[in-house]
């Protein structure tokens, strides 16, 4: 079938799934089954070429953060931005882009994948430069070992053309670096101070991390109260920031080594960092939606370290605490997830629980003493029951993945929640 | 009620760690302080001296690159692990660990690495990996609850007596029933979840034993389980 063809069916599958509601990956599913080489022709024609961002924590903010950054610089930027993150999901974001032949109109493309799918993609669409984050005990159930899962991310720096920009806090992430002889390597870093913030899987039971001995182009010196300081190319700029979480600040150094990356000197000092100051977080990574005058904090949990993080960086005080587990494929079947991680921070009592495995994380907080005021799988009726029973207090709610589809869903029928798709 | 100190020596908790195995020790730990016992948290790492004052030992499950790292150290402290094992100290090993607890681990190429043989059983390393919720039933212990993650296939010798026989699920391997295995007070399994949460009976024997062994007798409290029963339910009727 020619382009053009494929391209007009794509866009009317499309129109047709977004009246159905829902379904992101669909019409890119569609096209790729039909012409295959649909994705490769199409980002094949980018100037700058391809950006694919990897790891296991923190994907859809640190793509959200690069793309929102190459755009202060004035770079028109394709961008994989339903968190549909699939190869399919890529193709399904393209025929939104494209005009009808098939051209599309953009400098670059950031796109964000599953190691596994990234695996794929890279195979027949090298990246131009490669983001690579870090990599956590997650879905070990997919995947098998975390060692294995390194060895994807590897895969995908070895298949990277330019630049592939490393983690060097991550032992995993950084030793990569070995396997790749004569391609451009940067790393993003961590100040001596900050490292103990971000225990590592290994370091959880016994062990000590300490800061890799690479030079890195971006290191994050120290955050305070919303203001972040970063050392660039040997330079501190501090700058107020609207994420929160200092996992998101973290994967804001993240951001910034790849644009370094990307534009060499050719950067906008000022430029940028305005837009690093007015990023936000992506949806269920620390957003804030308002319901009855009380604002509502989603925190996606899916494996022991973003649980770890998320609650070392929001501190319970003064809050109503909701965490709703489910453990649908996508969530991770396993729970054993929940044993590596500490709720001693929320001592004070969680007001609560539901999801599919309410009860394991019932048993879980048990075990660390921490009380629960109420039980109730159904996560419809637990959202009623939190909101009914703490009409006064800000809310917090760590889910995993499926429940905080259905949490968005629940609370788009009482406020404005921006769609996913 | 102070002063009875019962001491948990985790084994390698820096290298075998990965599944969440830590909730077998925490499990074991608040049960003790809730029975009114004053618990003594230990580790044993690579290279440590090894302790011989343990009352309960308790190891998971590591990557291949950790079980790489802590054999050699492994085959060292194996016949001070039998001797206590012999003097009926209760231990739980999961995965990595009940492998080498066994007397070898011979990996899909052929390779052979050696286990203590503290346990009467033998793995082979396949290609499939056996991943999924599991059930077992057990006289003991009733339905124990789980999930597994494995490429080894453990085969029981004459000396050990499996945990439970699956009802759901893959267990030791493919082609008999048996799930993990039993010798005097050692109990050995594939199960994480982690497996004592959702299985506090095995917790209960455990305890019961080192405190036995310890003080001579144990008297057990009521222990407000009341999440198990329903977190059992939920678990058993989900997916593989």
């Amino acid at each position: 079938m020619s382009k053009p063809y494929v391209t007009i069916l794509g866009k009317a599958v499309r129109a047709a799934a977004k009246l159905r509601g829902g379904g992101s990956a669909l019409p890119g599913l569609v096209v790729e089954k039909i012409d295959p080489s649909f994705i490769k022709n199409t980002l094949a024609s980018l100037e700058r070429g391809v950006v694919v961002v990897s790891g296991t924590n923190g994907k859809t903010t640190t793509t959200k953060m690069v793309v929102e950054l190459l755009e202060s610089q004035g770079l028109k930027v394709f961008t994989n931005r339903t968190g549909s993150n699939f190869t399919r999901g890529v193709a399904a974001a393209l025929l939104g882009e494209i005009n009808l032949r098939g051209k599309l109109q953009a400098d670059i493309a950031v796109l964000e994948l599953d190691e596994a799918h990234a695996v794929n993609f890279v195979r027949s669409i090298p990246p131009t430069y490669s983001l690579i984050l870090n990599v956590m005990r997650d879905q070990l159930d997919r995947f098998g070992e975390i060692d294995a899962t390194a060895k994807m991310l590897q895969t995908i720096a070895m298949a990277t053309t330019d630049t592939i920009v490393l983690n060097r806090e991550d032992q995993r992430i950084a030793n990569i670096a070995n396997y790749l002889n004569g391609k451009k390597v940067t790393y993003f870093g961590l100040s001596p101070k900050l490292i103990n913030r971000f225990p590592s899987d290994d370091d959880l039971h016994g062990g000590n991390h300490q800061n890799g001995s690479q030079k890195a182009s971006v290191e994050l010196i120290d955050f305070n109260e919303n203001v972040a300081t970063f050392s660039i190319n040997g330079k501190n700029i501090a700058t107020p920031l609207k994420l929160n979480g200092i996992y998101n600040v973290f994967n804001a150094a993240a951001a910034l080594a790849t644009v370094r990356a990307i534009l060499g000197t050719n950067i906008d000092a000022k430029k940028i960092i305005e837009a690093l100051s007015n990023v936000t977080p992506a949806f269920g990574r620390g957003e804030r939606l308002l319901v009855k005058g009380q604002p509502i904090e989603l925190i996606l949990v899916k494996n022991p370290s973003g649980f770890r993080l998320g609650l070392e960086s929001f501190k319970p005080d003064g809050y109503a605490t909701m965490i709703a587990i489910n453990d649908n494929y996508a969530d991770g079947r396993d729970m054993s997830w929940l044993w590596d991680v500490s709720f001693d921070s929320l001592i004070n009592g969680v007001d609560q629980l539901a999801g599919i495995r309410a009860y394991d994380m019932a048993i879980r907080l048990q075990y660390d003493n921490v009380s629960v005021k109420d039980i109730e799988i159904d996560i419809a009726k637990a959202l009623r029951k939190f909101l009914a029973n703490n009409q006064q207090s800000p809310k917090r709610i760590y889910c995993t993945y499926t429940a905080m589809l259905e949490l968005r869903r629940q609370i788009a029928k009482l406020t404005t929640v921006k769609a996913i798709g | 009620m102070t002063g009875r100190p019962i001491t948990i020596l985790q084994l390698y908790p820096r290298d075998m760690n990965i599944y969440g195995d830590f909730g077998n020790t925490l499990v074991i730990k608040r049960r003790l302080e809730w029975y009114g016992y004053e618990v003594n948290l230990t580790a044993y790492n690579l290279g440590d001296e090894f302790p011989t004052d343990a009352d309960i030992i308790v190891g998971g499950g590591g990557q291949d690159s950790g079980q790489l790292k802590i054999q050699a150290d492994l085959l060292k402290i194996g016949p001070a692990l039998i001797e206590l094992a012999d003097d009926n100290v209760p231990m739980l090993m999961i995965c990595g660990l009940y492998q080498l607890f066994g007397k070898f681990f011979k990996t899909a190429n052929g390779e052979v690495i050696q286990g203590i043989g503290l346990l009467d059983i033998e793995t082979h390393g396949k290609s499939e990996r056996l991943i999924g919720n599991i059930i077992t039933a057990s006289q003991q212990f009733g339905n124990i609850i789980g999930y597994e993650n494995h490429s080894g296939q453990t085969y029981l010798g004459t000396g050990v007596k499996p945990l439970g026989k699956v009802i759901l699920g893959a267990g030791n391997n493919l082609e008999d029933d048996t799930e993990g295995a039993i010798y005097k007070n050692v109990i050995g399994s594939y199960l994480h979840g982690s497996l004592l949460p959702k299985n506090p009976k095995i917790a209960d024997f455990l305890i019961e034993k080192a405190v036995t062994r310890k003080y001579g007798a144990f008297y057990s409290e009521v222990i407000g389980d009341s999440f198990v029963e329903p977190a059992r339910r939920v678990a058993s009727k989900r997916p593989r």
